[in-house]
């Protein structure tokens, strides 16, 4: 099948089986590596990516069902890594090995989105999909913290735009 | 360090283009007799340096990074030594290159003390050179120029020059011999003990391909590969043909595997081209199997076997001191109980996959692997080629935890990609993971304590009940004859029954010690009570004590390791004051809150832990706090990277404590995934408060000894809070209400 998706401003075309989810589609075929195969069933949340601003797990949304949908992955979030959130995981040094982080930064990416100014209680509640094995939790939650910090002096906040 | 016999190190610097100098260290070996020059081996590279003429300085990390921060570290000692800042330095990753490279491994927390001296003076006989061609340029006495910023200085004349406009200079300088270099006074660090954030972030947070699952080669095709899920089975027939028909499928063929090595299980390979053709084309697959002799095996075998052995006498001793018998006869009170603890596994997040490409009779590999060294040699054993044919890339693990020590994810694509005849990277299910894991064992503990009227310990024993063969413990599932109280107490005895066991088991973070402290920590906290003594007050005493001499420990079974750190209870004591001051231990706190307190020796370091709970009457149980005081020797060379690595060791212990359990039955895992195995998630995260005691001794690894008392003070928390002793994990199957 020829699937035409709209992933971080881009419309690109690709050659995939009819069910493929669209995780495979975006690494495989399209090439996009940051986003990560952990469980396949949407337990770890490793293949978060935002679906018309939405986090969602790319691991068992079929591509078939996001023809029309905006699609941004964490190599959309920025251009060059200066989005609040990615300067704030820099900044806290957050990861250990690092694996979980695309998809932790994107299920973040949706909460400030939403809640510019979140609580502990909304971080739990927001993060709670995302396994973090080197449980690198403390400073998820610090970093979420300072990206909303700098979020409020960056006028492109919050949001992955995918321009 | 033993290697100062054999050999003597030296720097040698290469022009490189463009005007920067490549300062490589070389093994000159010595004559082990007359200490003179070995005639026949040639110099070997085994380390460098790139100084470029922009200022820039490229560092090789030689380790493989699984998230302890090794990429970063390694670097940092060079860096330091050399004397540039932090901000001119690009840290690249090298390969496996046991030519070029030692110690190329990464686990038990070993990088910093095989690293601390070696890399320390690669970087101290580089900035020599750099002054010694600063001196050669300026015509003035070496000791007249100081370094600073990556700048030689003559204070006398107030000239400066960077690093980079000497390179081409210092390559002509005659290389020092490391052993002989000055190091820096630790008053001088510009770099070691600062806080520097890892090399590899930018490319994290901006999801750039850095992982083993990343790699991608010229026509490379998708392996998945389906292998018994009985331990040790084979495969007897496959469908075969209808799977080669499937779409996207180029190749379908059995495995045989090793009948030697359980690093090489029999299974069916798919090559496909993509990960999803493969996977769907496995959900056809049907194979029958020959299950063999661990179809009878599971954990409800495990444990009645377990309460048998408990009845009968134990088959060997692991120590024996005094009379153990004549000191329980003589005790005024008797303190017995049964611990035990199940199989866990790895459960890294980035699920087991390997690169590969065979050509020519020469293979080369891209490996997530702890050790590359073990993976050549298990590759070439079972492909039939020899370990100079095999070229192994290293790159970012997904966490390793130990999982990554076994290589059977490089024996398996190897394999595949020679059939296959393409470049192949295979991919593992999260399933394939959970079933074929080298889990931590489970462990059963029946312990004796006798205490005397006065309320001290006089008398312990324990009946060990593990896995493994009369004359060997199955794979981490030994204890060691120095396991505390063992050398505190006249009368003791570590006795062990074992059992076989099919089941794959293997190193998880702080191997052994991650089992073994729950058990031991838990039981003296019962004694500790029993006896109407404060816990921490208790433990402090029993350290007190002068202990027996240790037994010379065994050799390591790396070379070129500096020789093991001994357990010294005088550090032992000093974590636990401190632990104690930092948590307020002993202030009255309400029914239903309690903290528990536990230390432990394990990878060098010296930890002890207090955790406090509360506990609701209905026995839901919150963590509210665990307090860390840590030895690691006299420096933490990155705090930053330290409080991370402490913090994610407790909050794992806490995690397998609650809720993580690996079952079996008919020899095959029953949980598959995540919504089986119970990770910690961020709601359950909490506070963490870390302080390192710094001594005067060299300093050692953190990625492991953070996490066994973690277990214990929190199962001892809970004692405190509900009087409720928890003698088995996980903590799912405890009720804690109480009332």
């Amino acid at each position: 099948m020829k699937y035409k998706l709209k992933v971080n401003g881009q419309t690109r075309t690709l050659e995939a089986p009819e069910d493929i989810p669209l995780l495979w589609a975006l690494r495989d075929g399209l090439d996009l590596k940051g986003t990560k195969f952990g469980c396949g069933i949407a337990q770890c949340g490793a293949c978060t990516v935002l679906i018309d601003g939405e986090a969602r797990r790319s691991c068992i949304t079929p591509v078939s069902s996001v023809s029309s949908s905006s699609i941004t992955t964490i190599e959309g979030l920025s251009k060059d890594g200066s989005h609040p959130l990615q300067r704030a995981w820099e900044e806290i040094d957050v990861p250990q090995c690092g694996y979980c982080q695309a998809g932790q930064i994107m299920s973040a990416a949706s909460l400030l989105a939403k809640t510019p100014n979140p609580t502990d209680g909304d971080i739990d509640a927001a993060m709670a999909g995302n396994l973090c094995r080197c449980a690198t939790y403390l400073r998820i939650r610090r970093a979420i913290h300072r990206a909303a910090e700098l979020g409020k002096t960056t006028a492109s906040a919050a949001t992955g735009s995918g321009k | 360090m033993s290697t100062e016999l054999s050999r003597r190190t030296f720097l040698r610097a290469t022009a490189i283009a463009g005007g920067g100098v490549l300062l490589s260290s070389f093994w000159e070996p010595l004559d082990a007799a007359t200490g003179s020059k070995a005639q026949a081996a040639a110099p070997v590279l085994n380390a460098f340096i790139r100084i470029h003429p922009d200022g820039t300085v490229t560092i090789a990390s030689k380790n493989p990074e699984i998230g302890q921060g090794v990429k970063t570290m390694l670097p940092m000692l060079i860096a330091d030594e050399l004397d540039v800042e932090w901000k001119q330095v690009r840290v690249e990753q090298v390969g496996f290159d046991p030519k070029k490279y030692e110690n190329q491994w990464s686990g038990g927390s070993q990088a910093v003390p095989n690293n601390w001296l070696p890399m320390r003076q690669v970087g101290a006989g580089g900035r020599a050179m750099l002054v010694a061609a600063a001196a050669r340029t300026w015509k003035v006495p070496e000791s007249e120029l100081t370094t600073s910023k990556g700048k030689v200085l003559h204070k006398k004349t107030g000239r400066s020059v960077p690093y980079g406009q000497l390179a081409a200079a210092a390559a002509t300088v005659t290389p020092p011999d490391l052993s002989t270099v000055k190091l820096k006074d630790p008053s001088e660090f510009t770099i070691i003990g600062t806080p520097i954030p890892g090399v590899d972030n930018r490319s994290i947070v901006t999801g750039k391909p850095l992982f083993g699952i990343d790699v991608t080669v010229p026509g490379m095709k998708f392996a998945t590969f389906l292998k018994c899920p009985v331990y040790g089975g084979k495969v007897k027939s496959a469908n075969l043909e209808e799977i080669r028909r499937m779409p996207g499928v180029l190749k379908a063929f059995v495995v045989e595997g090793s009948t030697t090595s359980n690093e090489f299980g029999s299974g069916v390979a798919i090559v496909a081209d993509g990960f999803w053709h493969a996977q769907t084309a496995r959900k056809a697959l049907q194979v029958t199997w020959d299950e063999g002799e661990t179809a009878k095996q599971g954990t409800s075998v495990f444990d009645a076997r377990a309460a048998a052995l408990l009845k009968e006498p134990p088959q060997k001793s692991i120590r024996k001191d005094g009379d153990v018998k004549a000191a329980l006869a003589k005790a005024a009170k008797v303190v017995t109980a049964e611990y035990s603890y199940p199989f866990l596994s790895h459960a890294q997040l980035e699920p087991q996959n390997c690169t590969a490409h065979f050509a020519d009779g020469k293979l080369t590999v891209w490996a997530p692997t702890q050790t590359p060294e073990d993976g050549r040699e298990l590759v070439a054993k079972v492909m039939g080629i020899q370990e100079d044919d095999i070229t192994i890339h290293l790159t970012r693990s997904g966490g390793g935890f130990g999982r990554r020590l076994k290589n059977d994810y490089m024996a398996e694509v190897a394999w595949i990609a020679r059939e296959a005849g393409v470049p192949v990277k295979l991919l593992w299910t999260r399933e394939d993971d959970f079933a074929h894991d080298f889990y931590r064992p489970g462990g059963y503990h029946a312990f004796t304590a006798g205490l005397d009227a006065s309320g001290k310990l006089t008398a312990f024993r324990d009946h060990f009940i593990s896995f493994g063969t009369e004359k060997d413990f199955a794979p981490s599932a030994a204890m060691s004859d120095t396991e505390f109280p063992a050398r505190f107490l006249p009368d003791l005895a570590l006795d062990a029954s074992v059992m076989p066991l099919g089941v794959p088991t293997g190193a998880l973070r702080a191997p052994r010690s991650n089992a073994l402290c729950f058990a031991f920590q838990s039981f003296l906290d019962e004694v500790a009570h029993a006896a109407g003594k404060d816990p921490l007050a208790f433990r402090r005493a029993l350290l007190s004590m002068t202990p027996l001499p240790a037994a010379p420990p065994p050799p390591n079974r790396r070379p070129n390791t500096p020789p093991p750190t001994p357990f010294d209870p005088a550090r032992m004591i000093g974590v636990l004051d401190l632990v104690a001051e930092k948590s307020g231990w002993g202030k009255k706190l309400p029914r239903g809150t309690g903290m528990g307190v536990a230390f432990y020796f394990s990878h060098r370091g010296h930890f002890a832990e207090v955790a406090q709970v509360t506990v609701s009457r209905k026995g839901e149980l919150k963590i509210d706090k665990v307090w860390v005081a840590g030895d690691i020797g006299s420096v933490v060379i990155n705090p930053s990277n330290a409080e991370n690595q402490a913090q994610g060791a407790v909050l794992d212990g806490l995690s397998e404590a609650l809720g993580q359990e690996m079952t079996f039955e008919n020899g095959r895992a029953v949980q598959s995934n995540f919504h089986q195995y119970s990770l910690m998630r961020m709601p359950d995260s909490i506070p963490v408060e870390l302080h390192f005691r710094k001594v005067d001794a060299p300093p050692t690894g953190l990625g492991e000894p953070a996490l066994p008392p973690a277990v214990p003070a929190l199962t001892n928390a809970i004692f405190a809070a509900t009087g409720k002793r928890v003698r088995s994990l996980p903590l799912t199957k405890h009720d804690l209400s109480w009332s």
